[in-house]
């Protein structure tokens, strides 16, 4: 007979009441889980996406810079233009180990989609985009025929979508132009599975913006350059730079108040959790007032009862514990899908990343809070004098 | 005539006082008393007489105030909290009017519990053996709830034997019970002390049943008196 079973089976006659405060550890450790899954996934997500992206320096026309990095990164349309002139002049800096020009486009298509028509985002590049992008391979087909073909490349999910295979004919209404399907790309896990890719000029003549960039992505040879090279940047008139550095800083920065926010109702989960734990024991131990002097009666030390009560404390924080970290692993996804629909841009990839050390702290973090909530309730139990504790109800 | 056993309980000028903002209640006041070892005493009179404080005072749940008192060879006077489990522990058995087993546990749990406390855990064949001397065997494992008043005060008095090598104290055993049960449980009381040379000691207002002991030790308030 040992203060495990004894614990154990206290809590067990008392189904309702100890399952209730489970509830409570669970709901305050789901929500602190999924706060730091969330952190976690969301950071990684965006170190993703932004090392994805292939480049270090965003070079735009004037406006605000991180619209036009997070839209670039969204894929959208929108966005201000720049002069082709501005590529000539920054492409001979020996700094630089690529530069891919970019002009986007989008075109409604009130045919496509399910019924209500759909949006497709047409962006024009120059072989130094695959450069720029290693990892972008061909499913099928390949490379334009030439820098102004009727063609297009069509990304994975796009191509899916369409159910479009090499040789297929695309129609772009606002154009008047068709294309002819030349290559489809393997899946990448970024936003380009969902782009059309055309000749930079063809988006150029195609959609009326002649001599026209939305983006220059530049890579750099050394990066401990990065600052002088945005230096010089600034000379050249119209035209901003944004370092992917300062993207991810900005949208975390964004991110950090949603984060305190969060922190706070997590804080006060805790709280309460804890507050319940504590006033859970500390009723079972008035209600067992008279056994616990029976215990210190038949030789029970106080360590003895102290130990028993701390153990359902465990036993109590460690199952509610165990419950949380199921019900954010189960609420990850209705996280993600929150997210994602209530934010203007998220990562790519799960954005909630529970990891086996995140499980980890948050079981033993949820041990050794519910131990310090049993702290005081043990203490009182241990602390009764037998005849006293006997006699209480007498 | 002296008797010549060994003293299991010896007290002199033995005082419990309770301090209240307005008076000192002696509820034990200056009691002599040597109980031997084999012997059944009854500890008999009204309510208020002090059988009960001088019951805990024996069984160290309870410090002294002042006198002497000699409990299985320790001098327990001004023994703190933890000398008095230290002397309990494993040789003293408590038997209550209310039984207070503990609900979430088997009978044959609860009789294995005080041996678990005083680390000298009984196997399970050994706590059958105290349920079948209280003629509980089959009924083992049934909670507490499960069991009628009579048989529970019989699965605490196992409970009570498996740490009571050579003292046994029940504060009245019989408060809860009907007189057929009562009845059992005192000849319960007298086998084991016949049979096992067990020294009892049984606070009770009960006449009939106190009657039954060897020995009556009559109280008021506070005092022996005879």
């Amino acid at each position: 007979m040992n203060s495990l079973r004894i614990a154990l089976r206290v809590l067990l006659r008392k189904k309702v009441r100890s399952l209730l405060t489970m509830g409570g550890v669970a709901i305050a450790v789901a929500v602190l889980v999924s706060l730091l899954a969330f952190d976690a996934g969301y950071q990684d997500g965006l170190r993703t996406d932004i090392d994805r992206m292939g480049y270090q320096v965003l070079v735009t026309a004037k406006g605000c810079p991180y619209e036009a990095a997070t839209l670039m990164m969204k894929g959208g349309g929108g966005l201000s233009y720049m002069e082709d002139e501005v590529y000539r002049q920054i492409v001979g800096d020996e700094r630089i180990q690529e530069i891919a020009p970019q002009l986007m486009a989008t075109v409604f298509d009130s045919a496509s989609g399910a019924g209500g028509g759909a949006i497709t985002l047409y962006v024009g590049i120059d072989e130094a985009y695959f450069r720029l992008k290693p990892w972008l391979a061909f499913r099928s087909g390949g490379w334009f025929s030439s820098d102004d073909a009727d063609e297009v490349i069509m990304g994975y999910e796009a191509a899916e979508l369409e159910q479009r295979s090499i040789g297929d004919q695309v129609y772009i209404p606002s154009a008047d132009r068709v294309l002819t399907v030349v290559g489809i790309l393997e899946r990448t896990g970024t936003q380009d599975d969902g782009v059309s890719f055309m000749p930079l000029r063809r988006v150029q003549e195609d959609f009326g913006l002649p001599g026209k960039m939305s983006g220059i992505g530049i890579r750099l040879k050394d990066i401990g350059q990065m600052s002088a090279f945005e230096e010089d940047l600034y000379d050249v008139p119209s035209i901003q730079v944004v370092s992917m550095a300062q993207v991810k800083g900005t949208i975390l920065n964004l991110m950090s108040s949603a984060r305190v926010l969060a922190s706070s109702i997590a804080t006060v989960a805790v709280i309460v959790a804890v507050i319940g734990v504590m006033n859970t024991i500390l009723v079972s131990v008035f209600e067992r007032t008279r056994q616990i002097g029976v215990m210190k009666a038949m030789g029970a030390s106080r360590f003895d009862v102290f130990r028993i009560v701390w153990t359902e404390t465990a036993l109590i924080s460690l199952f509610g514990g165990a419950l949380g970290v199921v019900l954010a692993l189960a609420g990850g996804r209705l996280v993600e899908h929150a997210v994602r629909s209530l934010l203007p841009y998220a990562p790519t990839g799960r954005l909630v990343a529970v990891s086996p050390h995140l499980v980890a702290a948050a079981m033993a973090g949820a041990v050794v809070t519910g131990l310090v909530a049993g702290i005081y309730p043990a203490w009182r139990a241990s602390s009764m004098k037998p005849v006293e504790a006997i006699r209480s109800a007498e | 005539m002296t008797d010549t056993r060994q003293a299991v309980v010896s007290a002199r000028g033995l005082t419990k006082a309770y301090r209240l903002p307005a008076e000192v209640i002696l509820a034990v006041n200056g009691v002599d008393l040597d109980i031997h070892e084999g012997e059944f005493v009854s500890l008999m009179g009204p309510s208020g007489s002090g059988k009960t404080t001088l019951l805990d005072l024996v069984g160290c749940l309870d410090s002294v105030s002042s006198g002497t008192l000699t409990v299985l060879g320790a001098d327990v006077s001004r023994a703190r909290e933890d000398e008095l489990v230290a002397v309990r522990r494993g040789r003293i058995g408590f038997v209550f009017q209310e039984f207070l087993l503990l609900p979430e546990l088997t009978a044959l749990e609860n009789v294995q519990l005080p041996a678990a406390f005083a680390r000298a855990p009984i196997s399970r064949a050994a706590a059958l053996e105290f349920l079948d001397r209280v003629g509980l065997a089959e009924r083992a494992n049934h909670l507490p709830k499960q069991l009628s008043g009579g048989e529970r005060q019989r699965v605490a008095i196992a409970r009570a034997l498996t740490t009571s090598g050579r003292l046994l104290l029940a504060d009245e055993p019989t408060g809860n019970l009907d007189s057929r049960n009562s009845q059992l449980v005192f000849e319960t009381f007298r086998r084991l002390n016949r049979e096992d040379g067990l020294t009892v000691v049984v606070a009770t207002h009960d006449e009939e049943c106190g009657l039954m002991a060897g020995r009556c030790v009559r109280l008021r308030d506070g005092r022996v008196v005879a």
